[in-house]
């Protein structure tokens, strides 16, 4: 079989660019998605990550919590939840946030160790309020790295979005899996392709996000 | 209480394994594919080495195919190897290559300049070198890899289920469906995450008792960071 | 002051240059992707092969098919398919047939092509959607028109045995709800929604949405036209919590589900016939099953009929026995085994 003539096939289909089934109201479900959990997950973890690395305390407990959050199937969370929960938003969130608040939480909490001690010795010395050492000369200086775990769990949701299509939820996921079932590679290929594309345009945004943030001082080193 | 055990553990006869068996098949599943992406991932990681400009282009490569979601490459892949282990076993080779290069460049990477210098001193060729020196210092940073790796092909491998129950207990997801028993979807859930620490403490241990010059605990912290993305 | 690069800076850093240097890199990027998965691949056969081939050649999961004279009884995704796979099994296995099951496997779009391929010998079949699958325009009046039209179009190395009086369809259900908004009853019947598709969600496996005898048969010979499809599973328990639920108001549901009664869902009447003739029918690979095989599944089909059929989906889905212990329980009690 050739790929790339499903793919064509695919996106050259008319009927594929309208309606509730369309390409645009698909990937804007699985954007919506993305969105949805990558907030709930970085509101969860940075400001725990902020803290915890700040006082450099809770290492290794956050540590524990992000191997148990790693361990914990999200597939199989995925259908459990929506067996207690029934249908809608919040079964699917809840994987999608177990699945993201690792990477975010323990690369903020090492972004902000690895941050050098001694400027932040000379801020303190300078009178300065621990918030605003936080603020001011920690998180300029750890940012890339924090971005850099931002962009991880991104990456993560936008792939794992796809299995909401399994308890039939919206979003790219459900060509993949109306694929399956009606034997239609064409359909497979142009979902797997979508996705594909919306990770590699996530990591140019954070790229992009990167280039503007981080101060020109601290992203060469 | 002896009820609801009973009922955990009485899996459906359509998956024709007892509650073991699917544990023995869905690490079989899991963890031969990490072993496979281990075996590839070694020689491309020291050509990457080698060749500095190798680098960049194996990175651009494997984060497209690491971009592609599990269920479709499943998918994709039923026309040539059909409905089987091997389907599930192929992506997830791929995606624990995708972890691993980049986690052994920066290990072997690690050694610095004048411990190479003081093997080199000691008459040590490239290939003996490479085995007892940059390999071992290495460790640390491959674990910390294989820890990653194991603990979401542990995870993934329930979507299997999808593709003609290919899942091991992923399975008693769609049984616990089909049949009303949502026990079964405790089991598959507490089961697959139970596997995964278990497996990620063995890991911990076996770089504890290959890398007795350090003290346990301090390898994790240095390596973490790098590789959450592979977490998916 | 960042002195470890991330897995992330690097492959963005590889992204870069991949972007730069292939313009049309989304394309070009998928297109590769058989090229390496098919290294993968090799490799990974390699390793398997030496790991794996002790102790799991008699492993039914996985591949192969049906060599020399065991026969693979396969079954569909859904209950009803791995009790009736069960039943027919086991009758075999009475004959002293030597039998793997091969259950639970997808939709009949990915069965079919099992059979076909000789992965499995036997599969449980309903003869109207099996019709349906094969011809689309056809439109039988009774059953043996139906398998005479099967047998026109069905593959050469495939062979359908004798029907079963058992039925059980696709249905266009609506819930309680739906069914008092509407005043509809089970009397009514599915045309009777044609003014008012528009406001339903339509629940039904992924399947559905494609098929003549789901979506695109309602839309042509019912000129209903809902206002979304929801993909849930095979007359399963997502599409029945989602009708109750009232997150679709009218689904897919199989006449022989046991929640129909339960919830007081409305199955409406189908006068033009859509959903056809789908009485419980083995399809098998010819010459692969004995004659004494043949006439053993011929007796259970004898038996078997729609109330039977009931019954036996009840005790798997409400009361949750193991399909296997039913199939075997009610072909004792059936005198045939």
């Amino acid at each position: 079989m050739n790929v790339l003539n499903f793919v064509n096939s695919f996106f050259s289909d008319s009927a594929h660019w309208h309606g509730y089934d369309g390409i645009p109201a698909r990937l804007g479900e699985h954007v919506r998605y993305t969105l949805q959990a990558l907030l709930l997950a970085a509101a969860i973890g940075l400001p725990i990550g902020l803290v915890t690395g700040h006082y450099g305390r809770g290492g290794n407990a956050l540590s524990l919590v992000a191997t148990a959050g790693r361990a914990l199937p999200s597939f199989g969370l995925l259908v459990l939840m929506t067996t207690l929960l029934g249908f809608g938003m919040l079964p699917v969130m809840i994987p999608l946030v177990i699945l993201a608040v690792p990477p975010i939480l323990v690369t903020t909490y090492e972004a902000m160790r690895s941050v050098d001690p001694s400027p932040v010795d000379a801020a303190r010395g300078m009178g300065m309020h621990e918030s605003r050492i936080l603020f001011q000369v920690e998180l300029p200086v750890a940012l890339p790295l924090i971005l850099s775990g931002l962009r991880s769990a991104a990456i993560q949701i936008v792939s794992t979005a796809t299995i909401a299509a399994y308890v039939s939820l919206g979003g790219l996921g459900r060509y993949i899996v109306d694929g399956l079932y009606q034997r239609n590679y064409e359909k497979v290929v142009g979902g797997a392709t979508l996705v594909a594309v919306l990770a590699l345009v996530t990591l140019a945004l954070f790229w992009a996000v990167a280039r503007t943030a981080v101060s020109p001082g601290v992203r060469r080193r | 209480m002896s009820g609801f055990l009973h009922d955990f553990f009485d899996i459906p006869s359509d998956l024709q394994h007892s509650w073991l068996g699917l544990i023995g098949l869905h690490l079989r599943e899991a963890l031969l594919p990490v072993a496979a992406g281990l075996l590839l991932a070694l020689p491309i990681a020291q050509l990457c080495v080698r060749f500095r400009w190798l680098y960049p282009p194996v990175l651009g490569v494997t984060t497209v195919l690491y971009a592609i979601p599990s269920l479709a490459f499943f998918v994709v892949l039923i026309d040539y190897t059909g409905q089987t282990e091997l389907t599930v076993m192929i992506p997830l080779a791929v995606y624990s290559l995708v972890v691993l290069v980049p986690a052994i460049v920066d290990g072997v990477r690690s050694v610095s300049e004048e411990t190479l210098a003081a093997a080199t001193a000691m008459g040590f060729g490239p290939v003996r070198r490479y085995f007892q020196v940059q390999l071992p210092i290495a460790v640390p940073a491959i674990i910390a890899g294989l820890r990653v790796a194991t603990v979401s092909s542990i995870s993934l491998v329930s979507v299997g289920m999808l593709i003609g129950n290919q899942g091991a207990l992923g399975n008693l997801l769609h049984d616990a469906q089909i049949y009303n028993r949502p026990e079964l979807t405790w089991n598959s859930v507490i089961t697959t995450a139970l596997l995964a620490i278990l497996v990620d403490a063995l890991l911990v241990l076996v770089r504890v008792l290959l890398t007795p010059w350090m003290p346990s605990g301090t390898a994790r912290r240095k390596q973490a960071p790098a590789l959450e993305d592979a977490a998916r | 002051m960042v002195t470890k690069l991330l897995l992330t800076d690097r492959m963005a850093a590889g992204l870069d240059q991949w972007v730069m240097t292939t313009p049309k890199s989304s394309t070009r990027s998928i297109s590769r992707h058989p090229g390496a998965a098919a290294v993968a691949l090799a490799a990974a056969v390699a390793l398997l092969g030496g790991c794996s081939s002790g102790g799991t050649s008699d492993d039914p999961l996985k591949g192969g098919g049906a060599k020399g004279d065991t026969v693979v009884v396969g079954s569909n995704n859904f209950a009803e398919s791995i009790l009736l796979a069960d039943i027919y099994g086991e009758a075999l296995k009475a004959k002293g047939i030597k039998v793997t099951y091969k259950p639970n496997i997808g939709s009949r779009e990915t069965t079919y092509g099992l059979m076909k391929n000789g992965t499995i010998t036997v599969l449980p079949e309903y003869n109207g959607s099996l019709l349906a699958y094969l011809d689309a325009k056809a439109k039988p009046k009774t059953v043996e028109e139906t398998t005479t039209a099967i047998d026109a179009k069905l593959d050469s190395k495939l062979e359908l045995l004798k029907p079963s009086a058992a039925q059980n369809k696709d249905s266009v259900t609506v819930n309680a709800e739906t069914a008092k908004k509407y005043k509809l009853t089970s009397d009514s019947s599915i045309a009777d929604l044609k003014d008012v598709a528009k406001d339903l969600d339509f629940g039904g496996s992924p399947e559905f949405q494609t098929r003549h005898q789901g979506l695109a048969g309602l839309k042509s010979v019912y000129g209903l036209e809902f206002k979304s499809f929801k993909s849930l599973d095979a007359g399963g328990p997502l599409t029945q919590t989602a009708l109750k639920k009232n997150t679709v108001q009218a689904a897919d549901l199989f006449t022989t589900d046991p929640t129909i009664t339960r919830d007081k869902f409305v199955v409406l009447k189908d006068p033009e016939n859509l959903f056809g003739f789908q009485n419980v029918q083995p399809l098998v690979r010819k010459g692969e099953l004995s004659k004494e095989g043949a006439a053993a599944l011929d007796a259970v089909s004898a038996k078997l009929d729609t109330k039977a059929l009931l019954d036996l989906d009840a005790q798997v889905q409400l009361e949750k026995k193991d399909p296997l212990d039913v199939a075997k329980a009610w072909l004792k009690s059936a005198g045939l085994v």
